[in-house]
């Protein structure tokens, strides 16, 4: 089972913080591989709030083809970090290039586009970008996105972070952190495989299983949503289910929980929401999850959950102090991450709670499922 | 016999019949219960005359005959008094002096069973023992990061929809602006399908619908019942109970006058209406209600005078087409009851299965699609139908699974697949296979006839004479002598039974493959096959 570990904090912190954090409950991955989603970056990035930022890995080969491309389609370059490390990498680890966070300024043409067709957009750059990559190996692409860097290599974390010196670049640091230390499972070591997974500010990672796995892919395939293709890991799908909740079906993230696990008949007899959420359980009746995860998430605005699946199977928990709130799959990366918390007031979200840190970071909203929700249409 | 006494062409000897009777002196009490219980009167009372030499010792007086007779079973060979293996006769004798053996190498009353020229009718389903769905496999098991449910301790939803669902984004879209939502049915997965009151002895209907009374309102198990063709009994459509009845409407429009004359006193709406397009699984053939089946009940609930053979015929004959019929039928059922109930056609499985998708995918009122296998039962067919015609299921609603999976719809136009589900005992996981290739629903007819009455048809061509009135369990009988062998509710009480062992098992094989919230439609990556070509057919994995 996969470790994760997000933290959202006021002011900008080492995304180090988050992978000692990992580092702690070391015995949970096997080192097959780690995910960093940073957002609210600080330092240049902060000033260029607007422009779409790339990550991915690169050989020399890849970078001129990517500069090629880019600037054929009208963006130029403002300012990136490209890092090629020249210590061995770790045992595990292959050699591959420069790891590259470069940020752009858009075409002109732009500002007249809705934000959606500018998203649409990025994420089909992001597609091709990828592809073109897959064909020769020369590019791996993880995100194109402002204020976005996702960072994704095969290894120990703690290694990995020490190796790409994560430490010592305050331009790297951010508010948001999504981390993940992977346990390679089922499926063969891929780095698009590696959580946490992003699409159009949306980014989530997951530990366990999904074993509605094929039913939802074909669904949200089927949608004819660009972007939901790849799933490369059976948790992709819940990044793009929150997307879709999110973006397509202008939800709130609470309705979230209640399309990836609705509630029983019985229960929702008594909802005060009961004719929207049971119109809401059989249209999204193919995104119902099945078997054993814990979510955490970041949505665009800096909203930070954790979320479980309807039985529980595995554990989470989200605590911190004004400031700093950390989610965790276990209760001792919390403890490594944010020793001076108050531990009283931690909370571990049941079958049926979404916890919730806005990007205030001032307190955990505990929602339930049997609460009322918000007007949502 | 004499050595010269005439031989014709179907002169058959006991050795020529399927089945034949042995009958043991010994035990025999004479009793004659065999005889009178036999639905084909294949045996008869017998005499037969004993010869014995008696040859004293001495050689002083000749050798003497001695005559004696007595008294016995003798079975006909006549072909159409041939033995059905019912073994009726063994259930009623006190000894167990007499019962029918199969002769596996007997095939000769195939070639006589035709005489005058008619080809053999008959009812029950096509006598094929092989089952594709008896060889899939549930392989999906993680063990890894997913432990195992238990299926006896967690919570299950194993819950379906029946009707048109709308797309998340029509759904919202319908909700915000309070428009019209097409009615939807959460059911259980599986559905008793439709055999006919007129087919069905009135014991028999009566105790499928107590059945599934107890199930829905004792056991909170949402099951429902379709009527088939040839109405419903008045009391029941002014009922509450007719929530869990699934109305159905067939070519031959049997007992429809009554249905839409109860309308306006209907208490409740029906659970859906189905439109039956074809009979069964044979496309073609039509079917027939012999005369001997419509008695006084049956002539006044179908709106037809007694003692007069009622064929359906194969197609709504009133309708120019299909599609034109589909949608027609559709919108005017669907507005007989002001838009609140679902009505979806029934289709045999077929190479136009693909067609009348389409057409559906693009009626907002169509509120599913049911196809029925190769496998399924009919009324009576001819012989050659029954076991030659139609398309075996798997393929054809993975075809109508994957063409919905392309357009995006596959929550949206539910699946019902019928034919074959459990013909050889495996109900559980012939059904739970059929879900994951991508059905939202199965039916089963003979599966519950069997189960739930003790109905005698196998595989092996065995009793099957549903269509003669003459069913010796009172199940396919509207004969009084007959149908009073069947008690109601001790059909009722299988009928809990063997939902409730369903329910189990469906559990016990998805619960390993991680599913417990959601049934698992379209789950194909938990099934394998040893069968390549089976495999490459469905999408799903090759196993050996
Ligand atoms: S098995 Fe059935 S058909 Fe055959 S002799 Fe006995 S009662 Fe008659
Ligand atoms: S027992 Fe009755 S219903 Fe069953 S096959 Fe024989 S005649 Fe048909």
């Amino acid at each position: 089972m996969c470790r994760l570990f997000a933290l959202t904090s006021r002011d900008p912190i080492s995304p180090m913080r988050a992978i000692d954090a990992l580092n702690v409950m070391k015995e949970g991955h096997d080192g097959s591989g780690v995910g960093l989603y940073l957002n609210g970056l600080s330092g240049p990035f902060e000033e260029l709030k607007d422009c779409p930022i790339l990550s991915g890995i690169f050989t020399e080969a890849g970078l001129r083809r990517l500069d090629q491309f880019i600037m054929d389609k009208g963006f130029k370059s403002k300012f990136s970090i490209l890092y090629t490390p020249h210590t061995p990498p770790p045992v595990g680890t292959p050699v591959r290039g420069t790891y590259a966070a470069i940020a752009y300024s858009v075409p002109r043409g732009w500002e007249d586009m809705t934000e959606a067709e500018q998203g649409v957009r990025l994420v089909q750059m992001r597609l091709d970008l990828k592809k073109m990559g897959e064909e020769t190996g020369d590019m791996m692409v993880f995100s194109f996105w402002p204020d976005t860097i996702v960072i994704k290599e095969v290894g120990d974390p703690l290694e990995i972070g020490q190796y790409l010196l994560l430490d010592r670049n305050k331009d790297i640091y951010a508010r948001r952190i999504l981390a993940q230390g992977r346990q390679n499972t089922n499926y063969a070591i891929n780095l698009y495989a590696c959580h946490p997974f992003f699409i159009e500010g949306v980014a989530s990672m997951t530990n366990g299983e999904n074993t509605a796995f094929l039913p939802i892919k074909e669904y949200l395939e089927s949608r004819n949503i660009t972007g939901y293709s790849g799933y490369q890991s059976d948790s992709e799908v819940f990044t793009h289910i929150a997307h879709y909740a999110t973006k397509k079906l202008g939800l709130d993230i609470r309705a979230y929980k209640h399309i990836i696990t609705p509630l029983s008949d019985g229960e929702l007899a008594h909802h005060p929401d009961r004719e929207f959420l049971t119109d809401l359980k059989r249209t999204c009746r193919k995104l119902i999850i099945d078997g054993p995860n814990c979510v955490i998430g970041c949505l665009p605005g800096g909203h930070m959950f954790m979320t479980q699946d309807r039985k529980k199977f595995r554990p989470g928990i989200v605590g911190g102090k004004d400031g700093i709130f950390g989610f965790s799959s276990e209760v001792c990366g919390l403890n490594a991450a944010i020793p001076d918390r108050d531990k009283s007031k931690d909370f571990q979200p049941m079958h049926l709670d979404t916890a919730i840190v806005g990007p205030d970071c001032k307190e955990i909203i505990q929602c339930s499922q049997t609460d009322q929700l918000p007007r949502q249409l | 016999m004499l050595s010269n006494r005439p031989i014709t062409p179907s002169t058959l000897g006991v050795k020529d019949l399927p089945w034949q009777i042995e009958w043991d002196k010994d035990l025999c009490t004479q009793c004659g219960r065999c005889t009178s219980v036999c639905p084909v009167n294949a045996i008869e009372l017998g005499v037969f005359r004993k010869r014995d030499i008696k040859t004293p010792i001495g050689l002083k007086t000749k050798a003497t005959n001695e005559y004696s007779v007595f008294y016995g079973i003798r079975q006909r060979t006549d072909p159409a008094y041939g033995c059905i293996g019912c073994s009726m006769c063994n259930m009623v004798c006190p000894n167990n002096a007499i019962r029918p053996n199969r002769d596996e190498g007997s095939t000769t009353l195939k070639f006589h069973s035709d005489r005058g020229g008619n080809p053999r009718t008959r009812g029950g389903r096509r006598n094929s023992g092989e089952s594709l769905l008896d060889q899939i496999k549930f392989m999906r098991i993680s063990m890894l990061t997913d432990p195992a449910l238990d299926a006896g301790r967690h919570e299950f939803n194993l819950t379906t929809l029946l009707g048109r669902v709308q797309s998340p984004e029509e759904g919202m879209k319908t909700f915000a602006e309070n428009g019209w939502k097409p009615p939807v049915r959460e059911i259980y997965p599986l559905v008793i399908g439709g055999m006919s009151f007129g087919a069905l002895s009135p014991n028999m209907w009566e105790g499928l619908q107590m059945g599934v009374a107890y199930l829905n309102e004792e056991l909170g198990m949402p099951v429902r019942i379709s009527t088939g063709e040839g109405g419903c009994p008045p009391r029941l459509l002014r009922s509450r109970f007719l929530k869990y009845v699934i109305l159905q409407v067939a070519s031959g429009y049997f007992g429809w006058d009554e249905i839409i004359h109860a309308i306006p006193e209907m208490k409740v709406d029906p659970c859906a209406i189905e439109i039956k397009y074809g009979q069964g699984a044979k496309p073609g053939d039509g079917g027939l209600l012999m005369w001997y089946k419509v008695n006084k009940l049956i002539a006044a609930i179908r709106g037809v005078p007694q003692g007069i053979s009622l064929p359906s015929p194969p197609t709504h004959q009133t309708q120019y087409s299909i599609e034109e019929s589909v949608a027609k039928m559709i919108q005017s059922m669907s507005m007989a009851w002001g838009f609140r109930v679902p009505v979806y056609p029934k289709i045999s499985a077929s190479s136009t299965s693909l067609a009348v998708l389409n057409n559906l995918t693009r009626n907002p009122y169509a509120a599913g699609l049911a196809i029925d296998g190769e496998d399924g039962g009919t009324g009576a067919a001819y012989n050659v139908s029954m076991n030659h015609m139609g398309h075996p299921i798997a393929s054809n609603l993975r075809d109508c699974y994957n063409a919905l999976v392309q357009t995006g719809k596959q929550n949206e136009l539910p699946l019902i697949a019928g034919g074959g589900i459990g013909k050889s005992g495996n109900l559980a996981a012939n059904a739970a296979a059929l879900i994951m290739l991508g059905a939202s629903m199965v039916q089963v007819g003979k599966y519950v006839m069997q189960a739930a009455a003790g109905c005698l048809g196998s595989e092996k061509d065995r009793c099957n004479v549903c269509n003669l009135g003459i069913c010796p369990k009172g199940i396919t009988s509207q004969d009084p002598r007959l149908y009073r062998r069947l008690d109601p509710e001790k059909v009722a009480e299988r009928v809990v039974d063997f939902y409730l062992s369903f329910d189990t098992e469906l559990k016990k094989i998805i619960a390993p493959l991680g599913r417990s919230t959601s049934l698992p439609i379209g789950m194909a990556d938990a099934l394998g096959i040893s069968d390549r070509d089976a495999a490459d057919r469905l999408g799903i994995k090759y196993v050996v």
